[in-house]
């Protein structure tokens, strides 16, 4: 039974990391780090209900609160980065090439 | 709860999937959004009530609007470019995605060894779900929960920073601006006074009616500009000659009682 | 060989105590103007002057305080101080004030003031006079110390100092990049001298645990095995490189592009014969070694022939007085070697030396002077008319240097000719043959300077030098021809307690060996006459046969080293640039490059672009995930 959502999870969190690979929209690529997060999130979740503990729920709950604290800090930047350089695309953002 | 999956988890392939191949960044924060409502369903039949409630408030309510609200502040008119521009990028990034998801599959085969147990025996001794997360959150994870608030803050604090503008020359005052206003009239004739009001008509107040002058030709001032650019200018002749059979048609009627009496 | 008294030295009462202020006067003038010569202005050869003065009238006080002394307690110690002391060895600064030192004090001083005299007027016109001065005030100081120093180390120091002020004056015309070339040459050529010196006071110090003079002297007999002769061999090889002896010959004569006083004074009269002083006062050592003593015969046998060759064909006034005094050097190394037998005629000879080559070095200044500094004898000629007291003086010197009868040449030289006879029939042979060419070149000099018709070019106008020039030449004159008959029945026996020399009977009437000398110089003399008196002198140098042309080219000394010494050291030197830079260079290149390339390589890697950096991160965790799951499996 388990096994059906850590394959669910799986599958997610490659389309997740193929879009972070991919995708030159910066907002896009960092929704695609969140969908990585939420498909781990589902796992950890799978395995607390596998195991009938309150543990990966817990975890689940902190990754959650460290997605948001990410987001807020990462949509700043995009934005200031955007403020600067017109442009929100992340190959355009490449200083550390210089 | 079998079917609950089955229904789920193709809606969730399908929202991840749009994530990554539409073009525009609107449709893929949707699409996404679509992926996380039904990750909380899953949430709920996996018997955690409480992250089902967390995920629609947090991430489905807030970190997705907030996603929608930059992107609408950084413009949702350009689809993204579908060339690549780096060399080889597409082909090992499929490779990669390939040789990842043959990694997690081929590990899950072994990743699950205990006997499946259920969540009931542990919601019930915790007398409930909440409880049951509360419980651990206040108690073994306390110290992690704390300092989650102070990451909280910082984020905020950070993120204010981060946005935050700096002016970069001194702010007009009244006399300035009206100093500024007079000199425009001295070197350019430009008039000092307010701009002349939109238009008013019997059938229409908007601003996006011109007003017209005495000589019956249109104000251009008196509609914004991004209104004329836009085709959305009302034409006052049209406007004034409703205007004039309203007023007309009222005088008529007017008229008409007074014989009456 | 001889059983050697050694005499050891009283302490120093009254005036001896004040012997180190000789050393103090000149080194404080040196300092001053060397230091200070831009607030002293023209006060400074003054200055120069009067320290040396001082000097030789303290030298003067203490000579005629040690004639008034018992011959036991002549010889005086004057210790200073502690210069350094570090495990076993303790090294005290004294200065030692006997028969011997006190000679040379006489001399330095005396010899030394004349030409400090001379030099006021030789040097009047050069803008840097006051630093000629301050060089020569050094000189003298540091000439000092060599002479009064009572241990080897302290001489040492005297030693360097006198290489120093050499190379200083013989480059003074910096300028002229011959004369740079010259002081760089003899003072690298010195150095060969000072490594043989270093050697040899190392190995004293480690077998007498001291370098003092008394110390080396009682510790003498003690050595074994080859340590006489290593030692005494090293203190000769120092002493060859000072002395310009055969084969460390090849600086003195380019050294005479020094101003003209200081190749009189350091060139000829002083600095030169250090080394004859430093076989001397190691004769406890050269007394055990017939090997070194032998060598020392040997070197200045030869040197004293190549001298005379030399100064027979070379054209340049200075030049043939400077291979006159290898040749005169020669001739003292060859008495020194001799042993108890020759030392004093060494000192002797040195001492009469000093005067008379000193005249003929003044003299040929004079001469240049007076030829707007040509140097070149075959633009002279008739000089006598013109420059009448430096001719005369001149003269004198000429008298004392081919031994003249009852000049001072004539003892010093005969004494060491008799003496080379006692030694063995062929070194006597050759230092007559010596004395015989002696007599050649200089009357080959005399006539080509002062007799014939006139030479030079129209528009130099030959006149005598001032009175502060010719001063010094009389004087150095009258003792050119008087010190030898002064000194001729009394330097042995005041010598004997220094050298340890038995007294070797003279007499006034020569031996037949005095005969035999007079008549080869008579000989020499008349060759001399018969080839450039009654002929006129070409004005520009014959091609010659192959022995003057050997001779123009210093025996062609500079090629042997050329060929001996520096082309190997070149050869050397360019194989090892080779195997820094193809060997060493190269295999460190090629790490190096290897680095570079895998740099430009990684370098590339780093594009900047966020997305590849997070392809890699999925490649990595590809490879880590890998690595775990077949280390579970396997």
């Amino acid at each position: 039974m388990i096994e059906q959502y850590l394959y669910l999870a799986a599958i997610l969190f490659t389309i997740g990391a193929i879009g972070v690979m991919v995708r030159r929209n910066a907002l896009v690529a960092f929704m695609s780090v969140e969908l990585m997060l939420n498909a781990a999130n589902l796992a950890l979740v799978a395995f607390a209900w596998h195991h009938g503990s309150f543990d990966g729920q817990v975890a689940t709950f902190f990754v959650m609160v460290v997605a948001a604290a990410e987001v807020v800090v990462g949509l700043a930047i995009i934005v200031s980065i955007y403020k600067t350089r017109r442009s929100t695309s992340v190959d355009n953002a490449n200083l550390l090439n210089q | 709860m079998n079917v609950v999956f089955w229904i789920c988890a193709p809606l969730m392939v399908l929202g991840a999937l749009g994530l990554v191949l539409f073009r525009k960044a609107v449709y893929s924060a949707l699409s996404m959004a679509l992926t996380m409502v039904n990750l909380a369903v899953l949430y709920a039949s996996l018997d955690a009530p409480f992250l089902f409630a967390i995920q629609i408030i947090v991430y489905t309510g807030a970190i997705l609007m907030l996603f929608l609200f930059v992107l609408m502040l950084v413009g949702v008119d350009t689809p993204d470019s579908i060339i690549e521009t780096i060399k080889g990028q597409r082909v090992l990034s499929a490779l990669g995605a390939l040789g990842l998801l043959g990694l997690l599959v081929f590990s899950i085969g072994g990743a699950v060894t205990a006997p499946a147990d259920t969540m009931e025996g542990a919601t019930v001794a915790a007398g409930g779900n909440v409880e049951g997360v509360a419980q651990l959150l206040f108690g073994r994870y306390v110290w992690a929960f704390e300092l989650t608030s102070a990451l909280l803050i910082t984020a905020a604090v950070g993120a204010m920073i981060l946005a935050h503008a700096q002016r970069t020359r001194p702010k007009l005052g009244q006399r300035e601006l009206a100093d500024a206003r007079m000199r425009a009239y001295a070197t350019s004739g430009a008039h000092p006074g307010s701009l002349p009001n939109s238009g008013v008509f019997a059938t229409s107040n908007s601003i996006a009616t011109p007003a017209l002058l005495p000589d019956g030709s249109i104000a251009q001032e008196s509609v914004s500009a991004t209104l004329t650019e836009r085709g959305a200018q009302l034409d006052s002749a049209q406007l004034k000659e409703l205007t004039a059979e309203t007023f007309a048609g009222a005088q008529r009627v007017s008229d008409e009682e007074e014989e009456e009496l | 060989m001889i059983g050697l008294e050694i005499v050891d030295p009283v302490a120093a009462t009254g005036l001896f105590g004040y012997a180190w202020l000789m050393i103090a006067l000149p080194a404080l003038g040196a300092l001053l103007i060397l230091g200070f010569g831009r607030f002293l202005g023209k006060a400074g050869p003054a200055l120069a002057v009067a320290t040396i003065t001082g000097s030789f009238a303290l030298a003067v006080a203490l000579f005629v305080q040690q004639l008034a002394a018992p011959a036991d307690a002549r010889a005086v110690s004057v210790p200073l101080y502690t210069w350094f002391s570090t495990g076993a060895w303790q090294l005290d600064v004294g200065l030692l004030v006997d028969q011997l030192s006190i000679l040379f004090c006489l001399l330095i001083t005396g010899v030394g003031g004349l030409i400090h005299v001379y030099s006021l007027g030789y040097m009047a016109h050069d803008e840097r006079k006051g630093r000629f001065f301050g060089y020569l005030n050094l000189f003298v100081a540091a000439m000092l110390v060599l002479v009064l120093a009572d241990n080897y180390l302290v001489l040492f120091v005297g030693w360097e100092g006198v290489g120093l002020a050499s190379y200083l004056l013989i480059g003074f015309w910096q300028h002229k990049p011959s004369a740079a070339a010259a002081a760089k040459k003899a003072f690298v050529m010195n150095r060969v001298g000072d490594l043989g010196m270093v050697l040899a006071i190392s190995a004293m110090l480690a077998q007498f645990g001291s370098s003092a003079f008394s110390e080396v002297n009682h510790g003498a007999a003690n050595l074994v095995g080859p340590w006489p002769t290593a030692i005494g061999l090293l203190l000769l090889l120092g002493a060859c490189g000072k002395s310009a002896q055969v084969p460390l010959q090849a600086w003195l004569l380019d050294a005479m592009e020094g101003p003209t006083p200081v190749s009189a004074l350091i060139h000829a009269a002083t600095m030169v014969t250090a080394g004859v002083y430093l076989v001397v006062r190691s004769h406890a050592i050269f007394e055990l070694s017939t090997v070194a003593a032998t060598t020392v015969v040997l070197v200045g046998t030869v040197t004293l022939l190549a001298g005379a060759w030399i100064g027979c064909a070379k054209d340049d006034i200075k030049k043939v007085l400077a291979g006159s005094t290898m040749s005169q050097i020669g001739y003292m190394m060859l008495a020194a070697g001799i042993g108890p037998a020759g030392y004093a005629f060494a000192i002797f000879h040195l001492l009469t030396h000093g005067a008379f080559k000193a005249n003929m070095f003044l003299g040929a200044g004079s001469v240049m002077h007076g030829m707007d500094d040509d140097v070149e004898m075959r633009h002279y000629g008739g000089l006598w008319k013109y420059l009448p007291v430096t001719f005369w003086t001149f003269a004198c010197g000429y008298l004392a240097i081919i031994g003249f009868p009852l000049t001072s040449g004539y003892f010093s030289k005969d004494h060491i000719i008799e003496a080379a006879f006692g030694q063995s029939m062929l070194i006597g042979s050759l230092a007559l043959l010596g004395a015989g060419v002696t007599a050649f070149y200089m009357t080959r000099l005399m006539l080509m300077t002062f007799g014939g018709a006139k030479r030079w070019a129209d528009g130099v106008h030959p006149h005598e030098s001032p009175a502060v020039m010719t001063v010094p030449l009389v004087v150095l004159a009258v003792l050119s021809i008087g010190a030898g008959a002064v000194m001729n029945w009394w330097i042995q026996e005041w010598l004997e307690p220094a050298t340890g020399a038995h007294a070797h009977e003279v007499d006034l009437l020569p031996t037949p060996i005095g005969w035999a000398t007079m008549a080869v110089v008579a000989l020499g003399v008349l060759v001399g006459w018969l080839v450039f008196g009654r002929r006129e002198v070409p004005a520009t140098a014959p091609q010659g046969n192959l022995v003057a042309r050997a001779g123009r080219n210093e025996l062609y000394g500079n090629s042997v080293n050329d060929v001996l010494v520096v082309q190997p050291v070149l050869a050397m030197s360019r194989a090892a640039v080779t195997t820094d830079a193809k060997g060493i260079d190269g295999f460190v290149g090629t790490f190096t490059d290897a680095i570079g390339g895998l740099s430009v390589a990684g370098r590339r890697a780093q594009n900047g672009y966020v997305r590849s950096y997070a392809l890699t991160m999925v490649l990595g965790v590809l490879a880590v995930g890998a690595v775990l799951i077949l280390g579970l499996v396997g």
